[in-house]
């Protein structure tokens, strides 16, 4: 859940800009040069507001939307006599269906004759318990079987074996791609140029604009649920194992190098060993983004809690919604902890004694043994292979989800929605204008400047090929009000992320507090959420913003607090022993020194809240958010979701890259 | 050491042992029961149902699985999609049937005339009633309301956040057939369409005006189950005549009632399934599709609970579909 190690590109190149940044003509400060820049843009916007703006009606294409509803009409009409769909999508589909087939029957799905899975719970769980403690330590051992029961008790057990061994198929196809493909991404610098476009559009990619086209290239099934949960899941592992390669000592490798050893042989028993760590850390972020899809690929009846969730909202029930919602977080609580624990176990059983090792091997026999024994009997006896009780936890989660929803909407609406119209009215309107009604060169080129102020040349170049693009893609209205909410979340993100990072980084007790709160929040699946946020602030741009700014948070959160943490603790006492007060070390001491973590967290946070435009869509933000699902409901709109999905994605990447370039500057 | 080992293995040996001996059933034993209903059935084989996402619909499934299940013995293959994904089914084998399709005409160009991979089967009996409507509370408060040339002295009261100064008109999911802007347009409203974007988002708008005696007016639409909780009340359009909604941007009258019919895939009407039997001649009124999904939404029965509830109390329905 550590996404902070998704970016690790700023570190190397910082070398690069280096020398550009020691240009010596530089008297007027940035803070006067974009203060300039909003100037003149809002003298220009009194002028000439509301002209120029390239607004479109929700129900208008342009000819570029069109060309995409066509392209996309001639591949689903010859899908049947293309030999591309003969011999390679449905040769891909058939590999996958068979593998997610094959864990269905052995833990969720009844297979053959039998009415029930080959594995009951029991066996199950028992699994589960004994490969944690073999990767990991008998501590997450213990944790994983009781997250496992705990499904069980929640009745919710056929649903989360399921969505594991969805997640299990989906997690395993990434990392036969990605771990090959980091490895060469951290080996060549030429492809790691290449590749990193093609991530960053994996990622910023809205899920909802492919699954269509999925379900037409690999059906309806778990192929397309699969090959949707990897294009999202497998750029966190290509990226951390890249980074991992990289990180590994140029000393180290030289040494091996002159010692004889051939490339393989450095790979193998040098670069790959020692970068196995960070390997396994990607591994980790993989199964969290997976878990990340399991609501989403339910619109295409992918099976497990994602459609539980899906369901429960069509009437909405809060309560089930969060039931199953809750499932999913245990899940990945169970899944980040035992990968974190494998990936330091090694090092920690190098510092344990001797004792332990020695015992550890029979132990391991012996727990086998029993493993086995608990398969048998989950396999053959119906008390260990279906879950008993019927789910009475699950009823009283349920319950008591509902009755604090129904006190929240019941107490508290009134204030929120007077918290709700000053915001709006006072601060997101009144911004939102000012980038939909001004003309569209003139927002262009306020960008651009932006860019060139913050991050330079190269990066201005970037934006004004994005700002092109976005012009392009037919959208620019809608892109500008996205971009001013979006902006608007980031900000009540930083705010939080800053507040709460602080005191976080500040205070182990607060950390091991809030922590698993943070975990939660960030892979609790939205939808969750949406039904009491909606009750109390209606459908409207601003609920769509909290439910953004709820899912965005804890990374920010996660990273400043690292970075306050990383400011080393002599400076800090330094600072008591010379008189400063907690608020002067605050700012002056801890803020000042972990400024690039802050950078890192905005880059992160605005990344975040952009992920979130889509699902803003759904209840309310209009503008690119509901352009997307639009086209994913209708087929005329097809190709404006499309383009829709594409202005998102060109947004991330300006954003990125703007962030990533003021980052390398100011750590300068 | 070896001794710990065997120990150990001993051990375990003997727990393997007392839990098989206290064993209980075994898991075969409870097939019989369950699987002997499906032994008639060679004939009906897979049945895949398109279960689209609103809880009509669902009911809808709900029945027609469960009687292909019980009393025809199909292996019924239910599939959570929307309609644009469901109807893509139709050509990749992968969806049988449509139960609730809402007009559709683009999709029935696309797929029926057009690819050929789709054939309408026959209406389900359901009008389908779109338009705009408001909270009781406010009907009663004033009733004149209902009639849309009274919208705009109200105009100002259903202003938000969101309507830049106008009064609100609250669309649902995108996927649902609409035409509002043009008739707020051609009707010279004072109000701007926003596009809740969801159809939990607009049920919530709802729910909060009826309770908190807010003003709201937006989209929505007959059978629902909500309507059983909040009575909506439908705000009169001008009249529908037939051609009136010919020409998308000039449309100022109200939404057509809808001849709710069902689709099936090219494949599965000529297969001969007793399925397809069953979908062709599936039909039932509002009242019996809110009954079951009323039992579903507010009872929180399961899907095959409610259709079983239903079932049984209909047989004589039933049995006239199984003709």
């Amino acid at each position: 859940m550590t996404v902070a190690v998704e970016k690790p590109e700023p570190a190397q190149q910082v070398a690069d800009t280096a020398p550009e940044l020691k240009n010596p003509r530089r008297k007027v400060t940035r803070p006067m040069m974009v203060g300039a820049i909003l100037v003149v843009w809002l003298v220009l916007f009194a002028v000439l507001r509301g002209k120029q703006t390239l607004t479109l009606a929700a129900a208008d294409l342009t000819g570029l939307h069109r060309w995409f509803n066509d392209l996309n009409d001639s591949i689903g009409a010859d899908r049947n006599s293309n030999p591309l769909f003969l011999y390679f999508f449905n040769e891909i589909r058939l590999v996958i269906d068979n593998l997610v087939t094959f864990v269905q029957d052995l833990i969720s799905q009844p297979s053959g004759d039998r009415p029930l899975p080959q594995i009951g719970w029991l066996g199950v769980v028992g699994i589960t318990g004994f490969v944690s403690w073999a990767v990991g330590n008998w501590r997450v051992a213990l944790l994983a079987m009781a997250g496992f029961a705990f499904f069980g008790l929640q009745g919710l057990w056929q649903e989360s074996m399921d969505t594991l061994a969805l997640t299990l198929s989906a997690v395993f196809v990434a990392l036969v791609f990605a771990i090959p493909l980091g490895v060469w991404a951290g080996l060549s610098d030429r492809f790691n140029r290449i590749i990193t476009p093609f991530l960053d559009f994996m990622q910023t990619m809205p899920t909802f604009v492919y699954l269509a086209p999925l379900t037409l290239f690999f059906l309806i099934g778990p192929a397309s649920a699969v090959i949707a949960t990897v294009i999202y899941a497998a750029p966190p592992a290509i990226r951390i194992t890249a980074h991992g390669i990289r990180s590994v000592p140029e000393t180290t490798v030289e040494a091996a190098d002159s010692m004889g050893a051939t490339r393989w042989q450095s790979l193998l028993k040098v670069l790959l060993p020692m970068a196995k760590r960070t390997v396994v850390m990607g591994v980790n972020q993989t199964i969290m983004a997976a878990l990340a899809m399991v609501t989403i690929a339910a619109l295409i009846d992918a099976p497990g809690l994602g459609k539980t969730v899906m369901q429960a909202l069509q009437t909405l029930d809060v309560g089930t919604a969060f039931n199953a919602g809750l499932a999913i977080v245990v899940m990945a609580i169970v899944l980040d902890r035992v990968t974190t624990a494998s990936s330091t176990r090694a090092e920690q059983a190098r510092n344990s004694t001797g004792r332990f090792l020695k015992w550890r091997r029979p132990l391991l026999g012996s727990g086998a043994v029993g493993v086995v024994v608990l398969i048998y009997l989950s396999h053959t006896y119906l008390w260990a292979a279906q879950f008993p009780g019927d789910g009475g936890t699950g009823t009283h989660i349920t319950n008591a989800a509902n009755s604090v929803t129904a006190w929240v909407q019941d107490n508290l609406s009134g204030i929120t929605n007077a918290f709700r119209n000053t915001l709006t009215n006072g601060l997101l309107n009144p911004f939102q204008s000012l980038f939909t009604d001004s003309p569209w060169w003139l927002v262009g080129a306020a960008l651009i400047g932006m860019a060139v102020v913050l991050g330079g040349w190269g990066t201005g170049v970037t934006t004004a090929v994005c700002v092109g693009l976005l012009v392009g893609t037919g959208l620019w209205s809608d892109a500008m009000t996205t971009l001013a909410s979006t902006l608007v979340a980031t900000v009540l993100v930083m705010v939080f992320g800053i507040a709460l990072g602080v005191w976080m980084g500040r205070s182990t007790v607060v950390d091991r507090l809030l922590r698993p709160t943070l975990d939660a929040a960030q892979v609790m699946p939205p939808f969750v959420y949406l039904v009491p946020f909606l009750a109390l602030f209606g459908p409207t741009r601003f609920t769509a913003i909290v439910a953004a700014v709820v899912y965005a948070v804890p990374v920010a959160i996660k990273i400043t607090a690292d970075g306050v943490r990383a400011v080393p603790e002599t400076t800090v006492e330094a600072a008591t022993a010379a008189g400063c007060n907690t608020w002067q070390i605050i700012t002056k001491v801890q803020l000042p020194m972990a400024r690039s973590a802050l950078t890192l967290a905005t880059n992160q946070g605005l990344i975040y809240v952009l992920s979130m435009v889509v699902v803003g869509g759904l209840v309310g933000a209009g503008a690119l958010g509901y352009d997307v699902v639009a086209g994913f409901s209708q087929s005329e709109l097809y190709g404006k979701g499309l383009a829709a999905g594409l202005a998102i994605v060109l947004l991330g990447v300006m954003f990125d890259r703007i962030t990533q370039a003021a980052a390398r500057r100011t750590s300068a | 050491m070896a001794r710990h080992w065997r120990t150990g293995a001993a051990g375990l040996a003997v727990l393997g042992l007392t839990l098989t001996a206290c064993g209980g059933a075994k898991v075969g034993d409870t097939s019989s029961g369950s699987g002997s209903s499906s032994g008639s059935s060679a004939k009906c084989g897979t049945f895949n149902l398109a279960v689209n996402p609103w809880v009509g619909y669902e009911a809808d499934a709900a029945v027609v699985a469960y009687i292909a299940q019980h009393q025809l013995g199909c292996t019924v293959n239910k599939k959570d999609l929307k309609e644009e994904i469901a109807w893509q089914g139709f050509g990749t084998g992968e969806v049988d049937a449509v139960l609730e399709n809402w007009g559709h005409d683009d999709l029935k160009k696309k797929y029926i005339t057009g690819q050929k991979t789709a054939v309408e089967a026959g209406q389900t009996g359901n009008k389908g009633i779109i338009g705009w409507y408001v909270p009781p509370w406010l009907a009663k408060a004033h009733p004149d309301i209902l009639n849309y040339k009274n919208l705009n002295k109200y105009a100002s009261e259903f202003k938000t956040s969101e309507s830049g100064g106008k009064g609100q008109l609250l669309d649902g999911d995108p996927s649902y057939v609409t035409n509002d802007a043009a008739l707020v347009k051609n009707l010279k409203l004072d109000f701007k369409v926003v596009y809740a974007g969801s159809e939990t988002a607009l049920i919530q708008a709802f729910r909060t005006a009826e309770k908190n005696k807010q003003w709201v007016i937006g989209y929505f639409y007959e059978p629902q189950w909500f309507l059983s909780e909040v009575a909506l009340k439908k705000v009169a359009l001008p009249a529908y005549t037939t051609g009136c909604d010919a020409v998308a941007s000039k449309i100022a009258c109200d939404y057509p009632v809808y001849d709710l019919d069902k689709i099936v895939s090219a494949k599965f009407a000529k297969s001969g399934s007793p399925a397809y039997n069953l979908v062709k001649n599936f039909n039932w009124t509002n009242e019996d599709q809110n009954t079951v999904a009323k039992y579903i939404a507010q009872d929180k029965l399961s899907d095959d609970a409610a259709a079983k509830k239903w079932v049984d109390a209909n047989q004589a329905k039933v049995d006239a579909w199984l003709k």
